[in-house]
Parts: C-alpha cells; sequence; structure tokens
C-alpha cells in the first residue's frame, strides 16, 4: 500500500521535476544533463514571442481576476440574503460551474461568444458610418471574459464559506450603532470579507494565467503563455519551454500559497469575538 | 390564557412619561405567533425586564424595539414618535448582544467610537476619544483602548459591548441576557454593575433574560412573557406577592402547589378541596369562578416545619436537607400532598433544632400567606 502511494507521487511529481532540472541544463538536449546553466532563462525571457505571450497572460489574467473578485463578491452577497431553496439551488449551481470540464466551458463561450458577435455586429455596421464600424471578434474581450466567468464562481465558493461563518449580528450591531447599510458594508462586511476577496483574487489569477483549454477556444489570434509552450512544443521539446514552465509553475505556487495563508489566517481573527 | 395584568400600576415609578411603547405589536414567524399583541408602555429611566422561557418571544419582543425586526401589525413608539418602518440605524437606541458581537478587526477604543463616528459631520476626535475614555472609565477598563478585542476575557469583552452601547447615550438601552456567558460571580457583578451603571446615567435599560434571579434583583419592573404574550408584569415584590397564576407563581421565585377545585369563595377569601377530600383556605388571587379548578401556593419560607404536632398541622416525612447557609431548604413528603419544599431560617432551626432525612415532623402555614391561583 505504502508502496503504491510512493508510486502515485512519483508519477505525480517526476516529470514536473524533470522538467525544472532540465531548465538549469546547460546543452540543447532535453535528454541528457550536461551541466547547469541559467542560460535558457535568459533566452526565454529575450525571445520577443515569450515576452509578448507573457504580457497577454497577465494582462488577461489580472483583468479577468479583478472582475471575478467584484462581481464575484456581489453575487455572494446577494446570495447571503436569499432564503430557502433559491439559495440551495443557486449554491449547487455554483458547484457544479467549477466542476464542468473546461473543454465543455471553452466550447460554450466560443458558441455563445460567436453567435453574439453574428447579431451585434451587422448592428454595428448599421449604426456607425460606411466602412468604420467596429467588428467584434475574439481577444482581448473575449478571454478576459470567458475566464473571468469560470474564476467568479470560485470567488463566490470561498466568499460564500466566509460569509457563511461570519456573525451575523455585527451587521445588525452597526446597524444599531447609527450605521447605514451602505457604512455597515465599508466598515464592517468588507473589512472581514476582504481576505476572501484577495484570496479569491489570486486563485482566479492563478487559474487564468495557466488556463489553456479554455484560453485555446476563445483566444482568437491571440497567444497565450500556454498557448506559446502548446505550439512550440509541437516543434519538440526544448531547455527554453522547461524554463518557462517552471517560471510558471513557481509564480502559481506562490500565488496558491498565499491565497491560503491569507484564508487561514482570516477566520482566527474572525473567531475572536465569540470567545 | 390570561389577559394582559398589571400590578405593578401602584407603583409610584409607574407614573413617568413613557420614553417607548408598545400598541398592539404582533409578530409572525410563518404560523409561529412570536409577539402576540404586545401593548405596554416602558418609564423614562425605568429598568424593565422581560422574563420568560425559551422560545417566548422576549428577543422579538427587543428587536422590534431595536428596529431588526418590523411588527406584522401593530405600532411601535419610542419618545413619543412612531417608529414601527424606522430602520435600526436611524433609531436612538442601543443594543448589548448576547454574544457582544464586537467588531474583530478593530480595537476596543474604536469599537466604542464607532457609533459617535457614524454622525454626519464627522465628530471633532479629540472630543470622541474623551467620551471614550469616560465610557471606559465608567466599565472598569480605562487603558484597555488600544487592546484588540480577542485580547480581552469574556466579562472584559461584555464591558466593551457595553460602554460601546452606553457611549452614545441612548434614550433606551436594550440587553438581550447580556450576562449569560458568564460564570456564577461574574454575574453576580456584573449585575451589580449593571444596576448602578443604570442609576448613574438615569438611562431607560430594557433586559431580556430568562434568570428569574437576574430579572428579581435588578428590575423596577418584570413583564412576564408566554406564548408571545405578557400573562402579568408589574414590581418584583408584586410579583412575588401576588402572582395572577400558577404559572407566575411558579416563575418569580419557589413555591409549592396543592391542586384542587374552589369550594368556598368570599370578597378575597377562598377554599380549595384537593381530589382527597382535604380543604385548604386561602387568599384568592386572579379571576376564578367557584367550583372551578384551582391551585394553591405556598412560599417555601412560609411553612413551618416543627417536630411535635400542633392543630391543623400535617405530618411529613424529611427526605432531604440542602444547607444554604442563611437558610436551610428541606424536601418533606406528605402522603396525600406529594413533596413540598421549605424554607427554615438560621435562627428559627437553631431554636427549634433541625432535622435529618428519615425524620419525622409536621408543617403548617397561616391560612392568609396560601394564594389560591387558577391552574393554568
Ligand atoms: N427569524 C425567525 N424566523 C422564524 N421564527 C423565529 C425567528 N425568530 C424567532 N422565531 C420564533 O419566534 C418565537 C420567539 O422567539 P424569541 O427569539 O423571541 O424567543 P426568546 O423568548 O428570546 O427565547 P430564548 O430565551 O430562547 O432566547 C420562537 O418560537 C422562535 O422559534
Ligand atoms: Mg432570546
Amino acid at each position: 500500500m505504502r508502496l503504491y502511494a510512493f508510486a502515485v507521487y512519483l508519477f505525480l511529481y517526476l516529470p514536473i521535476a524533470v522538467i525544472a532540472i532540465f531548465s538549469f541544463n546547460a546543452g540543447r538536449h532535453a535528454s541528457q544533463f550536461t551541466g547547469f546553466s541559467v542560460q535558457w532563462y535568459g533566452k526565454a525571457l529575450s525571445n520577443p514571442f515569450v515576452t509578448e505571450a507573457l504580457w497577454t497572460s497577465f494582462i488577461v489574467a489580472l483583468t479577468s481576476a479583478l472582475i471575478a473578485s467584484v462581481f464575484g463578491t456581489m453575487a455572494a452577497l446577494a446570495l447571503q440574503g436569499m432564503k430557502g431553496r433559491v439559495r440551495v439551488v443557486a449554491d449547487a449551481l455554483i458547484y457544479v460551474a467549477v466542476m464542468v470540464p473546461g473543454i465543455v466551458i471553452g466550447i460554450a463561450t466560443l458558441i455563445a461568444l460567436v453567435t453574439l458577435f453574428g447579431w451585434i455586429n451587422p448592428l454595428l455596421a448599421l449604426l456607425a458610418p460606411e466602412g468604420q464600424a467596429p467588428q467584434l471578434s475574439m481577444g482581448y474581450g473575449s478571454l478576459i471574459a470567458a475566464h473571468a466567468l469560470f474564476s467568479m464562481s470560485l470567488v463566490i465558493i470561498i466568499l460564500r464559506a466566509r460569509l457563511a461563518g461570519m456573525d451575523r449580528s455585527l451587521m445588525e450591531a452597526s446597524a444599531d450603532l447609527y450605521a447605514s447599510p451602505f457604512a455597515t458594508f465599508r466598515q464592517v462586511t468588507l473589512p472581514l470579507i476582504f481576505p476572501g476577496i484577495l484570496a479569491g483574487f489570486l486563485l482566479s489569477f492563478t487559474f487564468s494565467f495557466d488556463d489553456f483549454i479554455i484560453a485555446f477556444f476563445v483566444a482568437g489570434s491571440e497567444t497565450t503563455l500556454p498557448i506559446y509552450v502548446f505550439s512550440s512544443i509541437r516543434r519538440g521539446v526544448t531547455p527554453e519551454i522547461n524554463a518557462i514552465g517552471t517560471m510558471v509553475l513557481v509564480v502559481s505556487l506562490l500565488l496558491l500559497v498565499a491565497a491560503q495563508v491569507i484564508l487561514r489566517r482570516g477566520p482566527k481573527k474572525e473567531g475572536a469575538d465569540a470567545a | 390564557m390570561q389577559s394582559q395584568f398589571d400590578s405593578g400600576a401602584k407603583d409610584q415609578k409607574a407614573n413617568r412619561p413613557l420614553v417607548a411603547e408598545f400598541r398592539a405589536a404582533t409578530k409572525r414567524y410563518g404560523t409561529v405567533l412570536a409577539a402576540d399583541a404586545l401593548s405596554f408602555g416602558i418609564g423614562k429611566g425605568e429598568f424593565l425586564s422581560f422574563l420568560g422561557p425559551s422560545g417566548c418571544g422576549k428577543t422579538t419582543a427587543l428587536r422590534m424595539l431595536a428596529g431588526f425586526e418590523t411588527p406584522t401589525s401593530g405600532e411601535v413608539y419610542l419618545d413619543g414618535e412612531r417608529v414601527t418602518d424606522v430602520p435600526a440605524y436611524r433609531r436612538p437606541v442601543n443594543m448589548v448582544f448576547q454574544h457582544y458581537a464586537l467588531f474583530p478587526h478593530m480595537t476596543v477604543a474604536q469599537n466604542i467610537s464607532y457609533g459617535l463616528m457614524q454622525h454626519r459631520p464627522r465628530p471633532d476626535r479629540a472630543d470622541v476619544a474623551r467620551k471614550v475614555d469616560r465610557a471606559l472609565d465608567m466599565v472598569r477598563l480605562s487603558g484597555f483602548g488600544p487592546r484588540r478585542i480577542w485580547e480581552m476575557s469574556g466579562g472584559q469583552q461584555q464591558r466593551v459591548a457595553l460602554a460601546r452601547a452606553i457611549v452614545n447615550e441612548p434614550k433606551v438601552l436594550l440587553l438581550d441576557e447580556p450576562l449569560a456567558a458568564l460564570d456564577r460571580k461574574l454575574r453576580r457583578e456584573m449585575q451589580i454593575e449593571l444596576q448602578t451603571l443604570q442609576r448613574q446615567l438615569g438611562i431607560t435599560f430594557v433586559l431580556v433574560t430568562h434568570d428569574q434571579e437576574e430579572a428579581l434583583s435588578m428590575s423596577d419592573r418584570i413583564c412576564i412573557m408566554r406564548g408571545g404574550r405578557i400573562v402579568q408584569s408589574g414590581s418584583p415584590n408584586a410579583l412575588y406577592d401576588q402572582p395572577i397564576s400558577r404559572y407566575v407563581a411558579d416563575f418569580v421565585g419557589k413555591s409549592n402547589f396543592i391542586d384542587g377545585r374552589l369550594t368556598a369563595l368570599s370578597a378575597t377569601e377562598g377554599q380549595i378541596e384537593t381530589p382527597v377530600g382535604q380543604r385548604f383556605a386561602g387568599r384568592v388571587s386572579g379571576a376564578l369562578p367557584l367550583g372551578s379548578k384551582a391551585v394553591l401556593s405556598i412560599r417555601p419560607e412560609q411553612i413551618d416545619l416543627a417536630k411535635s404536632a400542633r392543630t391543623g398541622a400535617e405530618a411529613v416525612t424529611v427526605i432531604n436537607r440542602i444547607f444554604l447557609g442563611e437558610h436551610t431548604e428541606y424536601l418533606v413528603r406528605h402522603a396525600s400532598l406529594g413533596d413540598l419544599l421549605v424554607l427554615v431560617a438560621r435562627q428559627a432551626e437553631a431554636s427549634a433544632g433541625s432535622f435529618a432525612p428519615g425524620d419525622a415532623g409536621f408543617i403548617s402555614w397561616a391560612p392568609e400567606t396560601g394564594l389560591i391561583l387558577p391552574q393554568d
């Protein structure tokens, strides 16, 4: 049994370790380690295609995470106010949304957007003067929209847990002390759920930054980092790709750890009032 | 069920001007009637308690006054103004929550100044700081201002919650079982502190509790609640001496109850007959027609326990003896009346001698100390 578990971990982590190790390979072949070097990191970061893809990924991740955080927070707050069966169904749907395979979301978003553009573009053409009508198409917008859509469920789940664990009487105490609903939100609710929002933001960012499947469907002519890696792998695995992979891995892990730390630290503070 | 009955009307404190008033305030949660046409007034500077078992609607009444619940029907008045639909944040009342509900992300001082800081235009900082210090002084927490909430003990948190409310000088201070989470000794201390504070500040206090001792020791007036209604309200003395039903007698202090039927009735006197034909006289309280089911209530301290028989005394066997310091509580068994509690003062016991479990004895009481009450 123990051997089995060991094998599983080996399967899981050995390939990742190999990538990380070979990213420091001095030689240009991915199959034999010829000495330590960081030259591939330099090469990767000075490759204009890589930096451009990195920039695209960064912008998409940042924007979609921001949108997901804001709208996810609003949705979670609205859900908190709901009662009974509606809330149960809404909660269940959020969990379903997280479990839907990426490929389904990718295709669904693609079809939805293409259909939408199919309606809007002729309208825009009608409204705008001859030949200058903006054409909506796949690209940044669709990438950000699709990622924000998915990440929003993550944010909602995190915040729902946090709001559920929050003492409702804190809000009542605030109202009792003459704070209007908005003042209560700003001074009590928001500070208390902020760690959750931040964690949700970091998770959303990580998700978007790493995502290949959804991006592949809706990216249009844009190239995110995962898409770049995928397309260059078809020309063979180079140490440069390993270096990129390792960098993405490290950034993602750091963000995930940060999110965990923030989430862990939050509730301790909160529980203290009931002690 | 008894109609609402105010036996505290003779109380001199009941003539104060009203600071709050309920007029047939009713609150329904689905099929549950949490407040059933509550009508009562709260006098300025009064210390009023709502006492009743769990689920009788005490919190609901308080929350309607605070503005967290809107009555399904009826009206709520504060300081002569109709506030039935006024939200909590516009009502000049403050509440001390059962679990304190202190803001965990703020210091003690920030918690206390929270209410003051909501005023627009923003109040002067130095002024706020002065008021916060004074409030901390009042709850004996001087110097604790910069502490975090979780660095405070339960009793200290309780006092922070109190300071956070009184610093706003509310028209009415609402307290929902504020001492429930404290241990016995601390609770006793806080009861005294609350009383002192109330006298110093002259603020109207409305306290919700299911601890009769707490209500009896602190309040000017107590409303006994049952099933969303006020069964009886009055001063602690009035409720203790003139309960209008078995329910009230049982809830305020301890009492012995003897079941029977009302067989004789004059202006104030009456007689009940037990199922085995014993007859006892007593004062009649509440509305009771002749022949109806009734109960004779005798307080444990009004029963005399003696070693030798006297006329009218009943033979009993001592079952248990509990030494309470000033008093000794005996549980005695009577052949037909069942088990009775007898409270013997220390002096009386010293002169008449004490009883051990198993001893035979004789109990008697003056007929006018027995109260004949409706059975409910
Ligand atoms: N938000 C609510 N939704 C549904 N029913 C409620 C709600 N709040 C109170 N009730 C019901 O109304 C009745 C009165 O409740 P309330 O909280 O006023 O009782 P209480 O006297 O304060 O009891 P306790 O001593 O246990 O605090 C109870 O039967 C309770 O179940
Ligand atoms: Mg309650």
